[in-house]
């Protein structure tokens, strides 16, 4: 990407598309949440990212992004009250040092490296344990090879990992959890698709839109998922 | 002095439990309860928990940490990590029994944060019937 300036507003605007999409999703992901947690995810994240916003506002015309996104992770940390607060935020502002020198290529592959590191650690989760893990793995994995080992163009990177990241959601529908509160209700667990993995695809397809955007690549994107249906998770 | 700082989904249920480890000794500023998220609701807030450790680290010589489950033991770690102290633990102990038994052995003068950890995670073995 571009000279400073132009990153430094791809990046403000993914975040507020981020946090537009998980104002319009909160019932959707709290309705996920009550099927097999405990109700909260939707809006505990929307109370993270609208905080988010308002830190931004009064933030400095010269942050870097680095700062930005150490912000943003600061903010979440404080702010969401539930899991989603350590993991996404914690992982943030853990991860945000690999952007010191900006984004690129490299970088972004380091940050999402790094930001998987420390989302496992602090969740002890691994894959197939029914959660946001399960769909960030494969999309990291997947960025990380299209870029170091097919040498895409990151746009393309981005989508390929988005459609990882999508299937990654599928996968925790028929399996059991046994991380988190949905690990409580043992085989009842399956069926459901995990709110977390599903919020993690919400940001990351806002990601690559706004780097749809950004970047004039000529891949042709859809950052929609039409593998998802839109509906509401079963009555118990 | 060990301190003790218990964190629950609930400000009611960590005072509560800090009520009841207050009658197994100890003084009112070396054991904290905090407990709801920001807007106090069920969960917890890194923020009162990173407040809490700093006042208890004034007073004491180190922390041992009794957690609920979950998100309050993600922030709990997060928030140690924050304050960037050698002398916070978590013990791997069920709230309410663990607490107990820390609040006891943190009388001891000899007390340090191990003690107090291992005494807080030999409650995963008391029975009850």
């Amino acid at each position: 990407m571009g000279d400073e300036t132009r990153q430094r507003e791809a990046l403000l605007e993914a975040i507020e598309n981020v946090a537009d999409r998980i104002d319009e999703e909160k019932t959707h992901l709290t309705d996920l949440d009550s099927a097999i947690g405990d109700a909260d995810h939707g809006a505990n994240l929307n109370r993270g990212f609208k905080a988010v916003m308002d830190k931004l506002e009064e933030m400095d015309d010269d942050a870097d992004v680095q700062e930005i996104v150490k912000t943003v992770g600061m903010t979440l940390v404080s702010e969401v009250g539930g899991a989603a607060g350590p993991l996404y935020g914690g992982s943030a502002m853990t991860a945000s040092t690999e952007l010191e020198d900006g984004i690129t290529a490299e970088s972004s592959v380091a940050f999402a490296e790094a930001f998987l590191e420390k989302l496992q650690d602090r969740g002890d989760a691994r894959v197939g344990d029914k959660t946001m893990v399960d769909a960030i793995t494969p999309a990291v994995h997947t960025y990380k090879k299209s870029i170091e080992q097919d040498d895409l163009p990151p746009l393309e990177a981005l989508a390929k990992a988005v459609d990882a990241a999508e299937r990654g959601v599928e996968f925790t529908v028929p399996i059991r959890a046994s991380k988190g509160r949905a690990s409580f209700l043992g085989w009842r667990s399956t069926g459901h698709r995990d709110p977390g993995a599903t919020s993690t695809l919400f940001m990351l397809e806002e990601i690559l839109d706004t780097a749809d955007d950004y970047l004039e690549g000529d891949t042709d994107v859809d950052a929609t998922s039409p593998t998802i249906p839109d509906e509401e998770p079963e009555e118990e | 002095m060990i301190g003790l700082l218990i964190v629950s989904h609930s400000g009611q249920a960590a005072a509560g439990i800090r009520e009841i480890a207050l009658e197994m000794g100890g003084e009112e500023e070396t054991i904290a309860a905090v407990g709801g998220d920001p807007d106090g609701g069920i969960g917890t807030s890194i923020d009162e928990i990173r407040e809490a450790l700093a006042d208890l680290l004034e007073e004491t010589d180190g922390v041992v940490m009794l957690v609920d489950l979950g998100s309050a033991v993600m922030n709990a770690e997060t928030a140690i990590e924050m304050v960037e102290s050698e002398a916070v633990v978590i013990a791997d102990a069920p709230v309410l029994e663990g607490a107990l038994n820390a609040a006891a052995s943190a009388t001891s003068p000899k007390a340090t944060v191990e003690s107090v950890r291992e005494s807080a995670e030999d409650a995963a073995d008391i029975s009850k019937l």
